[in-house]
């Protein structure tokens, strides 16, 4: 199973980036082997719809499950669509903390989008 | 002639110079009045000072992908070359964000399925009448929600042709944006509204330099004079702006505008004072395709 999670640096032992489609990082990890591999997020630099770029990516990683801060509609609608579960923070600071709360089961799932979104068209 | 009227900062008084410019041309030459208008698409309020009656409309928007999924392989090619990423290929779904797409047509043309068409997205509307002194008025107004400009001032401008001979004047939306700069684009003179604040003279400089960008002549009306401000007439002399017009800080003025009269109506002697700004824009551009006529 894999994984992934928005980080501030390339390293499981990195702080929590809050934001999905510009969160600095995302790693991708086996939560029960902890096998773990930093990606830089492709949607930091996109002039628009770098959470449709972010959730194509964790499409593209076959990835199971997202945990971020915040899902726009735009980001939210993709991940439905790939089948891929999203979880908040919540409490969580760091990387490691966010996996245990993960397989404990004590992170909220997202069941809608979560912010209004940010960047659209222009 | 095309020639846009802009400013940099908003509220500096675009659409009062524009409007009774307009109006002032007309008067002048009744058997051609000159074709108006706002590309303020976001905000158009031309109207409310030349009433046109609008006599056509039509709706206006960007041609978006509709992937058929019966056909769709999802190969990924779309989402690859899709710089907006407005089409997002996940798993078995080929997903498409209409408000993210620019319509550029790429994920059609490239689908090696042929599985994409384009259909019709609305974003906004144009109308176009006759208005006040037979001006031939056009304008935009973009849906609420809608957050990109540019499509519907684009086929605002491709919709209103002028006649041969036709004064052409634009009032652009504020600021030097996307927006501004599709307005401005093919003009022949941009006309900058300004204010004697540091504010004022701060986007006047942004202006400026859409205009050098664009290579496209300047000249600078200041509204609200209200003393001397030496720093903007400095700064005029330097870019080689010549000042066109100043309109004083008068409580008149702002009584009228507000009241939704044009400046030519409060003050009728700037009919005179605008019709002297066009010509000297004329003067201007002669002058200029005269250099430009000759060998070098």
């Amino acid at each position: 199973m894999k994984i992934i999670l928005t980080a501030t640096s390339p390293n499981i032992d990195s702080n929590i980036d809050g934001r999905f489609g510009r969160g600095a990082y995302l790693i991708v990890v086996d939560p029960d082997t902890l096998e773990w591999q930093a990606h830089p997020n492709p949607g930091v630099g996109a002039s628009g719809g770098a959470g449709t770029l972010a959730a194509q990516f964790a499409a593209n990683q076959h990835a199971s499950s997202i945990i971020s801060g915040d899902f726009g509609p735009n980001a939210y609608n993709a991940l439905q669509a790939a089948g891929i579960a999203m979880y908040l923070f919540g409490v969580c600071t760091t990387v490691k903390e966010s996996i245990e709360h993960f397989k404990d089961g004590k992170l909220e799932r997202v069941s809608g989008p979560t912010g209004q979104g940010r960047h659209r068209r222009g | 002639m095309r020639i846009t009227i802009a400013s940099g900062k908003g509220g500096t008084g675009k659409t009062m110079v524009a409007t009774s410019m307009a109006l002032s041309l007309a008067w002048l030459t009744p058997d051609k009045p000159p074709l108006f208008l706002d590309c303020d698409v976001e905000a158009p309020n031309a109207h409310l000072f030349l009433h046109p009656s609008v006599t056509e409309q039509q709706e206006v928007g960007l041609l978006i992908p509709l992937v058929d999924e019966a056909k769709c392989t999802h190969c990924g090619k779309c989402a690859e070359v899709c710089q907006y990423h407005a089409i997002a290929v996940l798993g078995q779904k080929t997903l498409v964000f209409p408000q993210l797409c620019h319509g550029c047509g790429s994920c059609t043309m490239l689908c090696p399925e042929a599985a994409i068409s384009e259909v019709p997205d609305r974003m906004g509307v144009i109308e176009r009448g006759p208005a006040a002194g037979g001006i031939t008025f056009a304008h935009g107004i973009l849906d609420v929600g809608e957050p990109m400009a540019v499509p519907v001032i684009r086929q605002l401008k491709k919709w209103v042709q002028p006649q041969p001979g036709q004064v052409v004047l634009c009032d652009a939306p504020p600021g030097t944006s996307c927006p501004v700069v599709e307005t401005v684009r093919g003009s022949d003179y941009l006309l900058l509204v300004t204010e004697p604040t540091p504010f004022g003279l701060h986007d006047l400089n942004l202006a400026i330099q859409v205009a050098s960008e664009l290579d496209i002549p300047a000249g600078v009306i200041i509204n609200r004079v209200n003393g001397p401000y030496q720093v903007l007439d400095e700064f005029c002399a330097r870019q080689n702006l010549p000042v066109l017009l100043r309109i004083p800080f008068e409580r008149a003025i702002a009584e009228g505008v507000a009241q939704g009269k044009l400046l030519v109506e409060i003050h009728p002697e700037y009919t005179i004072h605008f019709r002297h700004v066009f010509s000297e824009i004329e003067s201007i551009l002669l002058q200029k395709s005269n250099r430009k006529d000759q060998p070098t």
